[in-house]
């Protein structure tokens, strides 16, 4: 360390003489492998395990969007058991079990046991999982609070039995144990998978709990069944609400314009293409020989150079060449959002209230990644009033159930004029009003601001596109809210007269030395007649009013002429 | 006003409805129209009158049932004050009506504002005074002066009353004069000044009467003002400040209100006369260093006096217009206390008065 020993000689002789320097073979000896276990402990909260309660919640969501792709993937309507067992103050087991094609007993413990193994992260597909984290970070917390093991059980024909496994995690390699394996009968299913784990938890209810995940789960899925049996075993269904799976969606291939150089260069690395021109052809979407050649042009890189020979430089430059070159935005038949039809059904299901609607905005595009939003709300009924309203956001039909204020959704919603659609708003800040709003995010890849996958990032392109969703389902909200206001102003104006009639007919009693039983009948008479029941629901047009006037007078007179 | 039987009328006009009902008529209510568009000055009688234009307020109409309802209740609730013989003030009147309608959040009447107006409406409606229909203002003047009258079986002389004078009521129908020793009636603007002049015995060396009453001049007052001059021919002279508010006031008690256009048989005074304070006393009794500037407020009051029909050919009332516009200020009353505390009493008005300084 020349710097370090130059600086001491410059500030205090005494100090820099007494230190003296470590040699490179005392520092080796501190550098060792960090554990899996150790990064795990350190990191937990990024990956939604910072406490007992959202660790509970964390396990159930990982399970449960695993079971839904699973499903999804093999084209079967998924419908999925969630059953919580409370074993202590701070102890449960969490069994979930669904109907999809099971696992081959080979990928069982890799699945399960093994960190950053899955077959989403090199992929660009709608999915709920992303990174291969989740389930078995689940299996490494409950390993780790209670020592347990994970009880696995899957079968993918109806003929053979199902497998059984008791994973754990090697905290030092990374690698799953199978603690023990078995086969078991299991005739209720044809197929499915089957995870029961014991972990450290607290279970509460309120807005971030399991209770709300999963009814949140059942209004963007209005295609899952899902069987919560609840702590108190209480057994609550979500039935679905429509008998058809979300479209297949497609694989696609990353867009040049979401490219990254790390990402890049370790694309160069892995490619068996032979020249730059075919790496980029066959390794991104929506570039044609010729859109390859141009971008090698942008980038002083010949068409024909050899991926191996590309070093960082180059690559530096092949991003810069990218940017420069005109390319067609990604294709969006990749996206399955969920559709404003089934949208709204969902929301019928899991919120009581008067009035619904649902919008699918058109595909956009956000740094080479293609996405849909969609908005829906419900307004009125039970809904509290005075209350800002409640906001569900979801990504890729997921539940987002933390850090609300740092998601672009909130920012959105705050910043569309509410007021012009009925609710109310102070200036920036959220509406306030009986009324839910919900925001779905549908990707190939949902650009969260962490890993644990709780708030949307702040893209302009994806806050413009909500806003446009909130829009408009908002100018379908104002024209319910102005109709039922001019509803309930007509009712209330008939209601008015209904109770001046007796003050009316007391007075007139009183001053006509008259029965005011027989006045108030015959004013209760004219209430319904059609004229006076126009003139109270248009609210005082008066030439209506004098129309029957000069009517009445002509019967009047007729009568006269007749009497005569 | 024609003399009518108040109880009766009220009595026609409960029937009349209960008919309307009866054969199916959304019930409606005839009457002269209250509003600025109607009011004329009639050139003949030199007072305002109500035009012929005349307004409908039917029941079941959104708008108009509200007011309907009350109009209704102040008839109910005077026509049970008729009944029993006793009378009761407009805050009294307003208690009585005020309740909320079963089973819902509607008050008949939410202030006195709206019982009041009701009243106002009722008076056209039957043609008759608040008073024939037994509700009085609060009482609010006060007088003195060599006059005994008689009141309800009392015998009272106005100059033995004390330094606090007899209080007028609301209704001096029922008054009768016993004797008017006086030559003239002052009526004042302001209560201090008529304290000044009646502890200075003023009435009682310039053989006149004294006459004030808080701010803009009550019911009762101008009634009375109207009988001492009908009955006894005194002139009236009118005191007030030199700013359009004090104008107003002199132009209400001769010519009549917008409001109360309907009224103006039994209020106006035709030989009321403006004493001051005039734009020449300014320069006669220097009082330019007593000036309060005007705010925008106060010019365009008085440019909208200076365009009242009754004004607008008066030159004498223009010529005040213009200087006070021009001057760009107004005077209070009490200014003239500057030059003593007696002048106004010992000096400026018998001056006055003697040479006849004053704007008709």
């Amino acid at each position: 360390m020349p710097k370090a020993e130059a600086k001491s000689q410059g500030g205090g002789q005494s100090k820099a003489q007494k230190e003296e320097p470590i040699h490179a073979r005392e520092l080796a000896k501190k550098q060792r492998e960090i554990s899996i276990a150790e990064f795990f402990e350190k990191n937990r909260h990024l990956l939604g395990f910072d406490n007992p309660r959202k660790a509970l919640l964390t396990t159930i969501k990982e399970a449960v969007d695993n079971a839904l792709d699973a499903c999804e993937e093999a084209r079967i309507i998924p419908e999925v058991t969630v059953e919580l067992i409370q074993l202590g103050e701070t102890r449960f087991r969490i069994i979930i079990e669904d109907n999809g094609p099971g696992i081959v007993k080979q990928q069982i413990p890799k699945i399960f046991a093994k960190l950053l193994y899955g077959s989403k992260f090199h992929k660009l597909s709608q999915s709920r999982g992303q990174q291969g984290i989740g389930i078995s970070a689940a299996v490494l917390y409950a390993q780790l609070t209670t020592g347990k093991p994970a009880l696995i059980t899957s079968k993918t024909d109806a003929k053979n039995k199902a497998a059984q496994m008791k994973l754990k995690i090697s905290t030092s390699t990374n690698e799953p144990e199978i603690i023990e394996e078995t086969q078991v009968d299991w005739p209720e299913k044809e197929h499915g998978t089957k995870i029961e784990i014991e972990l450290e938890g607290t279970y509460q209810k309120g807005r971030q709990s399991v209770d709300e995940y999963l009814k949140e789960t059942a209004i963007v899925n209005p295609h899952v069944t899902i069987i919560y049996v609840s702590p108190e075993a209480q057994q609550t269904i979500f039935p679905r609400a429509i008998n058809e799976l979300p479209a297949l969606v497609k694989e696609i291939q990353p867009h040049p314009y979401g490219i990254e150089l790390g990402i890049l260069i370790k694309m160069l690395e892995n490619t068996s293409s032979r020249i730059l021109q075919s790496f980029l052809t066959d390794n991104f979407s929506r570039v044609s020989p010729a859109v390859a050649k141009e971008i090698c042009e942008n980038s002083a890189v010949l068409p024909n150079t050899k991926p191996d020979d590309i070093t960082r430089e180059i690559a530096e430059r092949l991003i810069e060449g990218i940017k420069k070159t005109k390319i067609i935005a990604p294709p969006t038949d990749c996206i399955s959002p969920i559709g404003e039809e089934q949208l709204e059904k969902g929301l019928r299901k899991g919120i009581t209230a008067e009035f619904y609607c649902a919008a699918t905005r058109p595909a956009a595009v956000y740094r080479g990644n293609p996405f849909v939003i969609e908005v829906a709300i419900a307004y009125g009924g039970e809904l509290p009033k005075d209350e800002t309203v409640r906001v569900l956001r979801f990504a890729n039909r997921v539940p987002l159930l933390y850090q609300s204020g740092a998601c672009a959704v909130s920012e959105s919603i705050n910043d569309v004029a509410w007021k012009s659609y009925g609710l109310e708003q102070s200036r920036s800040s959220p509406p306030v009003g009986p009324c839910v709003i919900i925001v779905h995010i549908s990707s190939v890849w949902v650009p969260f601001t962490s890993e644990s996958k709780e708030a949307i990032a702040h893209y302009p392109e994806i806050i413009k596109e909500i806003k446009l969703g909130l829009q408009e389902c908002g100018r379908l909200l104002g024209i319910y809210v102005r109709k039922k206001s001019r509803i309930h102003e007509q009712m209330a104006r008939a209601n008015m007269f209904e109770k001046f009639l007796p003050e009316l007919a007391e007075s007139l009693a009183s001053l006509a030395k008259d029965n005011k039983e027989k006045i108030l009948k015959a004013l209760q008479k004219m209430l319904v007649k059609p004229e006076i029941k126009q003139e109270i629901l248009s609210g005082g047009e008066e030439d209506k009013l004098y129309k029957m006037e000069l009517n009445d007078k002509d019967e009047e007179n007729e009568e006269n002429e007749k009497l005569k | 006003m024609k003399k009518q039987d108040p109880s009766k009328r009220l009595e026609e006009l409960g029937k009349k409805l209960v008919q309307d009902i009866n054969k199916g008529k959304n019930p409606a209510i005839e009457f002269s129209l209250r509003s600025l568009s109607n009011v004329i000055f009639d050139e003949k009688s030199k007072t305002l009158t109500l035009g012929d234009k005349t307004q409908q307020r039917f029941f079941f109409n959104v708008s108009h049932a509200k007011k309907f309802l009350q109009t209704l209740e102040i008839a109910k609730v005077s026509k049970i004050l008729l009944d029993v013989s006793k009378h009761a003030s407009l805050r009294d009147v307003f208690y009585m009506a005020k309740r909320t309608i079963p089973n819902s959040d509607i008050n008949i009447v939410d202030d006195q504002s709206e019982s009041d107006k009701a009243l106002e409406d009722l008076e056209l409606i039957t043609d008759c005074s608040r008073e024939q229909l037994n509700i009085n203002a609060n009482k609010m003047g006060s007088v003195a002066g060599n006059v005994v009258i008689e009141d309800s079986g009392d015998l009272i002389n106005w100059s033995k009353l004390g330094s606090g004078g007899w209080s007028i009521p609301s209704n001096v129908e029922n008054i009768e004069f016993k004797s008017v020793k006086a030559k003239y009636v002052i009526y004042m603007e302001k209560q201090a000044v008529w304290e000044r002049l009646h502890e200075d015995k003023f009435w009682e060396k310039q053989n006149c009467i004294i006459v004030t009453s808080q701010g803009q001049t009550t019911r009762g007052i101008r009634r009375l003002l109207q009988r001492l001059t009908e009955e006894h021919s005194l002139p009236i002279y009118v005191l007030a400040d030199f700013d359009p508010w004090g104008f107003y006031i002199y132009s209400v008690l001769k010519y009549g209100s917008i409001n109360l256009a309907h009224m103006s048989g039994t209020m106006t005074l035709q030989n009321a006369r403006f004493l001051g304070v005039a734009a020449d006393d300014v320069a006669n009794y220097d009082l330019k260093k007593h000036f309060i500037k005007f705010k925008d407020v106060d010019m365009t009051r008085l440019k909208q006096i200076a365009e009242y029909d009754w004004f607008k050919k008066n030159k004498a009332w223009q010529r005040q217009f213009k200087m006070m516009k021009d001057f760009g200020a107004k005077l209070e009353i009490q200014s003239l206390s500057s030059k003593g505390i007696t002048f106004i009493s010992e000096k400026y008005l018998p001056e006055k008065i003697k040479r006849g300084e004053f704007l008709d």
